[in-house]
């Protein structure tokens, strides 16, 4: 008895659900989704992506709402892992709400779920992921509004000789990430005259001891790491508390308050820690100000590094999807006349800069920096002190 | 029926003793007990350390004049054999530390498989947990700022509770599965309480990041930097390059020494480790002679998760992160360790421990050099398990194992 009552409430709440999800049928609710880590290490920027994605869409979406559309936000967590990420863009394609992605946080994650959006002709801008494969693949659909770890790889390089570095140590982590920069890295140090006293990959996270011992008895001037900071937090402070007093060196994958949390002020002694990023703190960039205090009121935190660049992702799809709309004589846009639109967006005027994306969909201009670690207190991250910035154009 | 600690020192002469009843009369005196341990410990990190050395040395010799040796000489300035000698101390000093580390977790597997003949996957977790409750003590005194004002002393006491408050955590968490999760299967086959304990080392992975998330919304806890521990002490010196060691690599070191000697008491030369043998030996039989073998197989969880749970609370001193997934690679670590020294086997859990941390730290430190960066550092995984697999060929019951195997 108690049984049939439970498959009854069962097919209650699943007939509940279908009709749920009927009414979103009706051709006026327009998604943009999200897939960024919201568990897990990297939550921190993954979470701050998705709120800065909410808040460019309870903002902007004015244009649509009056034009008889509803704008929603389509959130996943795609815990950086490739598995989740193409399970999650499997679910996105197949609801057909959804215009367009804000997608990953990770190259690693973008890769495999880029080829499922692309199936689908489903247009995504992705704030962070800098693999140089995810646009020379030439996908039409596949944008980014950051640089690439090619160019980011060799600003590292030339920083450091800028610095007169001589000779360096090179780790990485083995995701295609980490060693991507990594060798981009060795390779403009060794065109630029320095010494490449070893380059090695390492998954370890916690007891660097073992990994240390060799690049210290070689004597670097400066550690390069190329991944995440939940590791390199951890070999930068490991490395000084053994007594190293050169120059610490990383990438954008290091650009997370939790760096500061986990190295401490071991980071700011010796030579100092570095990282050079493809986004700098929302600060830097001249239209931000009202996007920090918004967000700071909404959320109640200064945003996390990519939190701005995922604004402009939704906002640049907002737009188009307006234009394609418009085109279409006010009706709902097909995804495919969405990614023309994005594309055809000249100037694009975002809280980051004039955004427009060549035909690969790089940014025909990308800014880099260099930033040194200047507090150890992770509250006052974005303040770290901006060595340099560059504008550089990507690879042809 | 194995096997388990039968040639624990005292219990193997225990039946030609002719013992009856509850005489002690074959136990060794307790002096015994607590000294023969750290004899052993001695032996084993001189043995260990020794013979890796030796082995080093002699690839160093044989590495002489050839391509590597060239490297060095054009890179560093010096030959592979100098850069070998030079490496060393730092290399045993860290291979010791870690060793230990590892010998304490393996214990925690050793005796559960002694007492159950399973082995308690869980026991990583039950590490993490430890991790997490001495961590999170050591950050709420830090707020409560009586961390920063301590002396040396007071460091050390904070530290001692935090790994009390750890191993009370792990201690009971481990007692709390068993109860759960595996004494519903005492009866089952081992292969059961294998699942279920894959299962539970699952279940506790997400609680911990589920209690992190809803108390303090944060996946990393930092162990704050207090007292003298991060500071160094200058051992010697070979010409202008210090060697030294990091006070908490002492502390590591002596902590789990303290620990390892108290456990052998206890198993060796108390009553309650006179019960947790006889559990061990036969459980039937042992509760025919008026054994509560429910509280001795509870207690050997609470002794083992306890240990567990204060080698995670050195680990986060160690090397100052965790995360709710902290424990896997030093569990899994440990679980060789057990197995290379011969599961069942506390000594030989202790000296797995150390050969483990040994070769690992040699592996780590020498291979990216010999292999002239054609097998870095991230390799020193597959070595240490690759002769981990050889000494199992050849000894299939591990480094001690043989000696315990005798019918009960």
């Amino acid at each position: 008895m108690r049984c049939s009552h439970t498959i009854q409430a069962l097919t209650l709440s699943a007939l509940a659900l279908l009709l749920g999800t009927g009414c979103d049928k009706d051709g006026k609710t327009i998604k943009i989704a999200t897939q960024s880590p919201l568990s897990g290490a990297t939550s921190v920027i993954g979470s701050d992506m998705k709120a800065g994605t909410q808040l460019a869409l309870e903002q902007l979406s004015g244009p649509l709402t009056k034009m008889g559309f509803k704008v929603e936000l389509a959130p996943y967590d795609d815990q950086a892992n490739p598995d989740t990420g193409v399970a999650n863009a499997k679910n996105i394609v197949s609801d057909p709400a959804i215009l367009g992605v804000v997608d990953h946080y990770n190259s690693g994650v973008q890769l495999p779920s880029s080829e499922e959006y692309h199936a689908a002709s489903l247009c995504n801008i992705s704030p962070a992921t800098t693999n140089p494969k995810v646009t020379e693949r030439g996908y039409p659909e596949v944008n980014r509004v950051c640089g690439r770890d090619d160019v980011q790889g060799a600003v590292g390089a030339r920083f450091a000789k800028s610095k007169g570095i001589r000779t360096t140590y090179v780790l990485h982590d083995k995701t295609a990430y980490g060693q991507g920069i990594a060798e981009y890295f060795k390779q403009e140090a060794e065109a630029q005259g320095m010494k490449v006293v070893g380059f090695s990959g390492t998954e370890e996270k916690a007891n660097f001891d073992a990994i240390l011992s060799p690049i210290l008895a070689a004597r670097p001037d400066c550690i390069f790491f190329g991944g995440m900071f939940d590791q390199g937090g951890v070999l930068f402070k490991q490395a000084r508390q053994k007594g190293f007093k050169g120059m610490c060196l990383s990438d954008d994958g290091f650009d997370s308050s939790d760096a500061a949390k986990i190295g401490g002020e071991e980071l700011l002694e010796g030579a100092g820690t570095y990282f050079s990023t493809v986004s700098g703190p929302a600060s830097v960039y001249p239209d931000t100000a009202k996007f920090i205090a918004d967000f700071k009121a909404k959320f109640g935190g200064t945003p996390q590094p990519y939190a701005a660049q995922a604004y402009d992702c939704a906002a640049i799809l907002l737009k188009a999807i307006e234009n394609a709309a418009v085109a279409n004589g006010g009706r709902m846009p097909g995804r495919a006349e969405v990614a023309k639109a994005v594309r055809a967006l000249q100037g694009f005027k975002g809280i980051t800069g004039a955004i427009t994306f060549n035909g690969k969909g790089d940014l025909v201009e990308a800014k880099y920096f260099v930033i040194q670690v200047s507090s150890p207190d992770p509250l006052r991250w974005a303040g770290n002190r901006i060595d340099q910035t560059l504008t550089i154009v990507p690879p042809k | 029926m194995p096997k388990f600690m039968t040639r624990w020192p005292g219990s193997a002469r225990a039946p030609r003793g002719g013992a009856r009843g509850g005489t002690e009369r074959a136990v060794p005196s307790r002096s015994y007990q607590i000294l023969l341990p750290i004899g052993q410990m001695a032996v084993f990190v001189v043995g260990a350390g020794a013979l890796c050395s030796a082995v080093m040395l002699a690839l160093a010799l044989l590495f002489r004049g050839g391509r590597a040796d060239h490297l060095l000489q054009a890179t560093q300035g010096l030959g592979i054999l100098a850069y070998t000698v030079n490496n060393l101390p730092q290399v045993l000093i860290d291979g010791m530390t870690i060793g230990f580390v590892y010998a304490a977790i393996a214990l925690g597997y050793t005796m559960v498989y002694g007492v159950l003949q399973f082995i308690n996957f869980a026991h990583s977790e039950i590490f993490a947990i430890g991790a997490f409750c001495g961590v999170e003590c050591l950050i709420a005194l830090n707020g409560l700022g009586v961390l920063a004002r301590a002396g040396a002393l007071g460091a050390c006491l904070y530290l001692g509770l935090a790994l009390v408050i750890g191993m009370a955590g792990a201690g009971g968490m481990a007692v709390l599965v068993e109860r759960v999760a595996y004494r519903p299967l005492r009866r089952s086959p081992v292969l059961v309480c294998l699942i279920s304990a894959i299962g539970v080392s699952f279940a506790l992975q997400d609680l911990i990041r589920l209690t992190e998330s809803l108390t303090t919304g944060q996946f990393y806890r930092v162990i704050p930097t207090f007292g003298p521990f991060d500071t160094h002490l200058t051992l010697f010196r070979i010409g202008s390059r210090v060697i030294d060691i990091q006070v908490k690599s002492v502390v590591v070191i002596l902590a789990a020494m303290i620990m390892l000697v108290a456990l052998n008491y206890l198993v060796g030369a108390t009553r309650i480790g006179k019960a947790i043998r006889a559990t061990a030996q036969d459980k039937q039989t042992a509760a025919l002679m008026g054994i509560n073998v429910n509280a001795v197989i509870s207690l050997t969880f609470l002794v083992g998760g306890a240990l567990g749970g204060a080698a995670g609370v050195l680990y986060a001193l160690k090397f100052t992160r965790i995360d709710p997934f902290v424990g896997f690679m030093p569990g899994i670590k440990a679980f060789a360790a057990a197995v290379l020294g011969g599961i069942g086997n506390l000594t030989g859990a202790l000296l797995g421990g150390l050969c483990l941390g040994m070769i690992e730290s040699f592996a780590g430190a020498y291979l990216g050099t010999y292999t002239m960066g054609a097998f870095g550092a991230e390799y020193k995984d597959m070595v240490a398990f690759l002769i981990l697999i050889a000494v199992i060929i050849f000894r299939p019951h591990g480094l001690l194992g043989e000696q315990v195997s005798q019918k009960a």
